[in-house]
């Protein structure tokens, strides 16, 4: 029973994580049609500035990487991304995948390619009784963050008149702008609230494993990305949904699955989204507005 | 047009139309000559070049003709790869390395070409399986679900101890990839490529770049036509990948992942992902510049101090090339178009 209770846990606060990344991804990809690679590398770059402020009080250390996350995200979109702002999706893609690629290589090049381990937070590895199961702090704290964070966001989209403002540019941007929808600062927006989730994942992350290394944000990204995908690329509840599901599945499947077959974990999920996808190819909540209207 | 052309006429509209194979094919052979003639260190990157090229050409034909970008074709090329090490390997061999093998595999010693175009036609056969799903999706979430086969294959070629020796080496396989030896692969991969943008179905495909609702609205089977592409490229980096490990004489798993595709996809944009000259055109100055940053990365020697660049530059270099391009020539260097007849009938 506690067993049960223990993985269940696991799952949801994997899934949690993966359902933030998956919408700060969403939230760019809402906006703009873009897929943003480099969202890894804001959540690698937050995690070597907690690593370059280490020794200083906890607040600063948080701080410091969302700022740092926020003005990357915003500089990476005024450079590489509002230039192309009219081009296809395929365009926007490479774009970013040259973004991705050309941080986490200066990254190397800058701090080199090992990886470093960072005792972030060591009070969280405490294990706490919890209605008679022993269960790990720190789950249960990324647990509550991932729930306030959604219901932050769900709060600023749904009452608040720039979260309309993103919602009606997600619909159909070339339609909210015509009504008065600043374009600039609808995107601008949406890609300091990624970095904000980005910076919030990465700390999670980083307490969790106590490592950084240069290739961290892609590893999460990818899997964040199938998320996107199968939940219905354009629909935020769908990237959130979607996140969440491909992490808990993958943290189920790793307790259900013989030992034997454990470390094919991800090719498993892979595969079962790929059958979803031959039922639902635009995802288990499409996104209206998404499909081309001719 | 309305008498039939003279034979002779017919011979040069032929070489007209088979132009663009031709010049590329002279290129890229009076290079691979030349390298020939060069120290053994320069004829072994000229050979590298050559199999970088094959695998730029093999991804072009999907990305090309079908304007979706494709993250998966490094893991078509380990699977050529994996296939053709396990069949050509010396049994004495696979016995140390792999004990758990199949009888059938683990007796198994094809010759070298055979043994190539198996792990092309395997590579092939995993893409229409992949594919089936995967060519459904719109655009940008196909690029994505081919991220996902790319990791993927990581993962079960990382963990399938059994039979690719997981996370250790295979070692062993004859090395007899030499530069004629990825020359004639090269050249029969722009063939294959510039023969297949021919067809019907490549012309139909394109035509679903363009403007994929168009395409389906004049009866266009999208779906079917990106498989074909999707089924032929995935057969051409399945080759490439056969001839980087008989060129190598390892096959490690993690070779074929992030760098390399990273490099790949580097070179096809920088080229031009719209024509084969453009992904050839890629393959070549990204190999040359590849060269000179190594050299750069060495140092030249000033008296006592050696100034170098530190090294993982050249990647920096790289990712940023293929930014520029992106931004400011999206189309890169060839910008779609093939080379062209230089002789005019007139």
């Amino acid at each position: 029973m506690e067993r049960v209770v223990q993985t269940l846990v696991d799952a949801v606060s994997v899934g949690s994580l993966y359902a933030l990344t998956a919408l700060g991804i969403g939230l760019i990809f809402g906006v703009m049609r873009l897929i943003n690679f480099a969202h890894g590398e804001l959540m690698t770059i937050a995690a070597y500035t907690l690593l370059a402020l280490v020794g200083l009080p906890l607040p600063v250390m948080l701080l410091g990487a969302m700022l740092v996350a926020v003005v990357l995200a915003l500089i990476t979109e005024r450079a590489a991304f509002r230039p192309l702002r009219n081009a296809d999706p395929t365009t926007l893609l490479i774009s970013s995948f040259a973004v991705s690629f050309f941080l986490q290589k200066l990254l190397i090049l800058l701090v080199g390619s090992r990886l470093k381990g960072l005792d972030f937070l060591p009070g969280l590895g405490r294990e706490i009784q919890l209605v008679g199961v022993r269960l790990q702090l720190l789950q249960i704290v990324t647990i509550v963050v991932g729930a306030v964070l959604l219901v932050v966001m769900t709060w600023f989209l749904k009452a608040t008149r720039l979260g309309l403002h993103m919602r009606a540019a997600a619909e159909d941007f070339r339609m909210a702008r015509v009504l008065g929808v600043r374009a600039n600062g609808v995107i601008a927006m949406a890609f300091a609230l990624s970095g904000v989730l980005a910076a919030a994942v990465s700390c999670l992350v980083v307490a969790q494993t106590g490592v950084v290394q240069p290739r961290m944000g892609l590893q999460l990204v990818i899997i964040a990305f199938v998320g996107t995908v199968i939940g219905g690329l354009g629909s935020l509840t769908g990237a959130a949904l979607g996140g969440f599901l491909v992490g808990a599945g993958s943290i189920l499947l790793q307790a259900l699955l013989p030992p034997e077959l454990r470390p094919f974990r991800e090719a498993f999920v892979f595969i079962a989204v790929a059958l979803v996808l031959l039922f639902r190819p635009q995802g288990l909540i499409p996104a209206r507005g998404l499909r081309e209207r001719i | 047009m309305s008498a039939p052309a003279p034979r002779g006429d017919r011979a040069v509209d032929m070489l007209r139309r088979l132009w663009p194979l031709l010049a590329l094919c002279l290129i890229v052979a009076g290079i691979a000559l030349a390298a020939s003639f060069a120290p053994a260190v320069l004829q072994r990157r000229a050979t590298q070049g050559l199999i970088n090229l094959t695998a730029v050409v093999g991804l072009y034909v999907f990305v090309g003709n079908s304007g979706v970008l494709s993250f998966g074709s490094v893991a078509f090329m380990a699977v050529g790869a994996y296939v053709s090490a396990l069949l050509t390997m010396r049994p004495a061999a696979k016995s140390v390395f792999l004990p758990d093998l199949p009888a059938m595999i683990a007796n198994a010693q094809w010759p070298t070409l055979p043994g190539a175009l198996a792990g092309g036609f395997v590579a092939a056969l995993v893409a229409l399986v992949v594919g089936w799903p995967l060519m459904r999706l719109s655009g940008v979430s196909a690029s994505i679900a081919t991220f996902a086969v790319l990791v993927v294959a990581n993962v079960v070629f990382g963990n399938w101890t059994s039979v690719t020796g997981g996370q250790n080496s295979l070692m062993g396989l004859p090395a007899y990839v030499d530069l004629w030896t990825a020359l004639g692969w090269a050249l029969a991969a722009m063939a294959i490529a510039f023969l297949y943008q021919e067809t019907r179905s490549a012309l139909l495909l394109r035509a679903s770049r363009e403007d994929e609702a168009a395409a389906e609205a004049s009866g266009v089977n999208v779906m079917l036509h990106r498989l074909l592409a999707f089924v032929i490229s995935a057969f051409l980096s399945g080759i490439a990948g056969v001839l980087l490990g008989h060129f190598l004489g390892i096959v490690r798993v993690e070779n074929f992942y992030l760098d390399l595709t990273f490099l790949i996809v580097a070179m096809l944009i920088i080229g031009g992902r719209g024509s084969l000259t453009g992904a050839v055109a890629g393959a070549l100055v990204i190999a040359v510049l590849t060269e000179l940053l190594r050299e750069a990365e060495v140092g030249v020697q000033i008296g006592k101090a050696t100034l170098a660049a530190p090294p993982g530059t050249g990647d920096v270099i790289l990712a940023l090339i293929m930014l520029l391009i992106i931004l400011f020539r999206p189309d890169g260097i060839a910008a779609g178009r093939e080379l062209t007849w230089p002789f005019n009938r007139n």
